[in-house]
């Protein structure tokens, strides 16, 4: 923090206000012994275990059929979920920024509900609705033909409302800074309102919206908790990658571990890409 | 009349900042509205514009009525206080925005477009991003862009608001050139009575959301229609209960014709002007008088003096009601433009 202090004012008077070395390793060796508890060893150690046997046993693992559905399920869903969540967050973002209505400071609290509530009540709270047997909408739906629960449209529920707030959260600063008057501007050149989203609003959103997508695309990739609950976990029918790793752990033998392992390493390894993908999105987005 | 506004009325809730303004702007003249921040100047600006809807009351645009028209249909250019630049696009591309939304043919874009750079002398820029531009640089690009369209009224709010002194000036004399060379309908609001005096054919003034009076930079300078004009156009002082310009004050070392006698409390050289602050038995404040520094040494005035005042014939003098609080510094009353 303090080099890129020093570095960003290009002089060294920025010394004057740095912490003192006494505090500084200190500081440092508990953060990465913090880290590395936390973080570093045990996901290192799925590495490990997941290549205990070689590569062979990883490879074939993954080309098992339930393994190659079960992320194609989680890509799927994931995909669908970002979807909703990009149109929805662009959405909600703009009514929040841009328009004055009642409720306007309880709409951006509701938004960040998803964030706080546990993900298996939100799957139960998409049971009692949506349920075919007994939910509350669920009978309607189903009666004309549109299975939720232990469905597709379930899942993608329940990712979509786990990771809603991500994309809001990164467009709605954003939109507060680059203000109306480009917009105005455009407007009496002559744009019209899709014009001036298209042209003039999105141009300016776009990093934070891909920062947004980005982050979004990895935590529907890894949800758990809410799809648990919604989707009955029913292998190649309704099991996820992250089911399908609790599924096959708690299974006897050496080939259901790897199994598990491996898929497990395989949402390690996108997590990593993602978290790439953001931190060099990022500094693009200072630059602006 | 080019743009001729009938009772328009428009409050933010409980605040009033338009009351009733009825106004007919000449086509071609270059109009400032000029007032203290917050009198209603922008928001009269906006309705013209359509980026803001009166509460009551009609705007006319060339005799077309836009009052129900919507902003992108006004054929308006409108230039902001802050630029308004489209960041993410270059010099060239934000000119030729409003053409391209018109669906101009490529070639004509690329040729209009051109012809706009030079005219704000910004050809060597066109492939630059805006940020790579100076405040004025970017104001002249989003002028060039206002006038792209070919628009029927140019709207400027506080075009130079954000500039430093020493640009300011000189785009308020390029302003007032390029007006002459366009001859499109402006309007600018400006908040600086320098700047409306120097640049504009006419000057409305507007204050709490009320037209005080309109006319050329002569007229309201020379015949004020009241306290709060007279005050907002120029230095004043009151003295035998009008209010008087401190240089339309003769001064002289000896009685003169009815001149009132007083005594110089003290002397301030600024440049090439000497002001006095005479003490006039009788009136509440000192009475401010401003003269050339070579009159003032030919006078040989200095602090302590007795001196005699008289308004020159001519004068325009304005009866202080006490409606208005009036400070012998402009400064006090308006931000001076330098």
């Amino acid at each position: 923090m303090a080099d890129r202090a020093e570095r960003a004012a290009g002089t060294g008077r920025v010394r004057t206000v740095r912490q003192p070395s006494l505090l500084r390793w200190p500081l440092r060796i508990a953060v990465i012994v913090y880290l590395v508890l936390l973080v570093v060893w045990p996901v290192a150690i799925v590495a490990v275990k997941t290549f205990e046997r070689g590569v062979g046993p990883v490879l074939d693992a993954l080309a098992q059929p339930e393994v190659v559905f079960a992320f194609e399920l989680s890509a799927a869903n994931a995909f669908w979920a970002v979807v909703v969540n990009t149109v929805f967050g662009v959405g909600i973002s703009l009514l929040l920024v841009r328009y004055e209505f009642p409720g306007r400071r309880a709409l951006s609290a509701l938004v960040d509900l998803p964030l706080s509530v546990s993900p298996v009540v939100v799957g139960l709270a998409l049971l009692l609705v949506y349920s075919g047997r007994t939910g509350w909408f669920g009978p309607t739906l189903e009666h004309h033909g549109l299975q939720v629960i232990y469905a597709q449209p379930g899942m993608i529920m329940a990712t979509a409302f786990v990771s809603l707030p991500l994309v809001i959260r990164e467009v709605v600063p954003v939109l507060h800074e680059i203000g109306t008057e480009q917009e105005q501007a455009a407007t009496s050149l002559g744009a019209s309102p899709v014009q001036t989203f298209l042209r003039i609003t999105l141009p300016a959103i776009r990093w934070a919206l891909l920062y947004g997508v980005v982050l979004t695309l990895a935590r529907s990739l890894g949800e758990f908790g809410a799809v648990n609950v919604v989707s009955g976990g029913v292998a190649l029918r309704t099991q996820t990658a992250t089911l399908l790793v609790q599924e096959r752990y708690n299974q006897f033998g050496a080939d259901n571990t790897t199994a598990a392992y491996a898929a497990s390493f395989v949402l390690a390894l996108l997590a990593i890409v993602a978290l790439v993908v953001v931190s060099s999105l990022r500094p693009q987005e200072r630059d602006r | 009349m080019s743009i001729k506004i009938s009772g328009v009325n428009k409050s933010f809730g409980d605040f009033a900042a338009l009351t009733d303004v009825n106004l007919d702007l000449p086509s071609g003249q270059l109009t400032a509205l000029l007032g203290p921040s917050g009198g209603g100047k922008s928001t009269l600006l906006r309705i013209i514009a359509g980026l803001e809807l009166g509460d009551s009351g009609t705007v006319e645009i060339e005799g077309v009525d836009a009052t129900g028209l919507p902003a992108r249909k006004r054929n308006v250019g409108f230039v902001f206080q802050h630029y308004a630049a489209f960041r993410h696009m270059s010099v060239a591309d934000n000119v030729g925005f409003g053409l391209k939304i018109r669906k101009r043919p490529k070639a004509e874009v690329r040729a209009r477009t051109a012809e706009m750079l030079d005219l704000v002398h910004l050809s060597q820029f066109a492939d630059r991003l805006p940020a790579q531009l100076s405040g004025g640089q970017r104001q002249r690009m989003a002028l060039a862009r206002a006038l792209a369209i070919e628009p029927t009224v140019l709207l400027l709010d506080e075009p130079f608001g954000a500039l430093d002194a020493k640009v300011r000036k000189e785009l308020r004399d390029w302003l007032r050139r390029l007006h002459d060379e366009v001859h499109v309908t402006t309007v600018f609001v400006t908040h600086d009575q320098e700047e409306a005096l120097e640049v504009a054919d006419r000057i409305v003034v507007i204050n709490n959301g009320r037209l005080e009076q309109e006319g050329t930079p002569d007229e309201l300078y020379d015949h004020p229609a009241g306290e709060f004009v007279m005050s907002f156009l120029g230095p004043v002082t009151t003295l035998q209960g009008h209010l008087v310009r401190p240089h339309d004050l003769e001064v002289e070392t000896h009685p003169f014709g009815d001149a009132v006698p007083g005594r110089v409390e003290r002397l301030t050289r600024v440049g090439f002007e000497v002001r006095l602050d005479v003490r006039v038995p009788g009136e509440p404040a000192t009475v401010l008088v401003t003269l050339t520094r070579a009159d003032a040494a030919r006078k040989e005035l200095a602090a302590d003096s007795d001196v005699w005042i008289l308004p020159v014939p001519g004068a325009s003098r304005v009866a202080v009601t006490g409606e208005v609080p009036v400070a012998t510094e402009p400064e006090l009353v308006a931000p001076a433009s330098t």
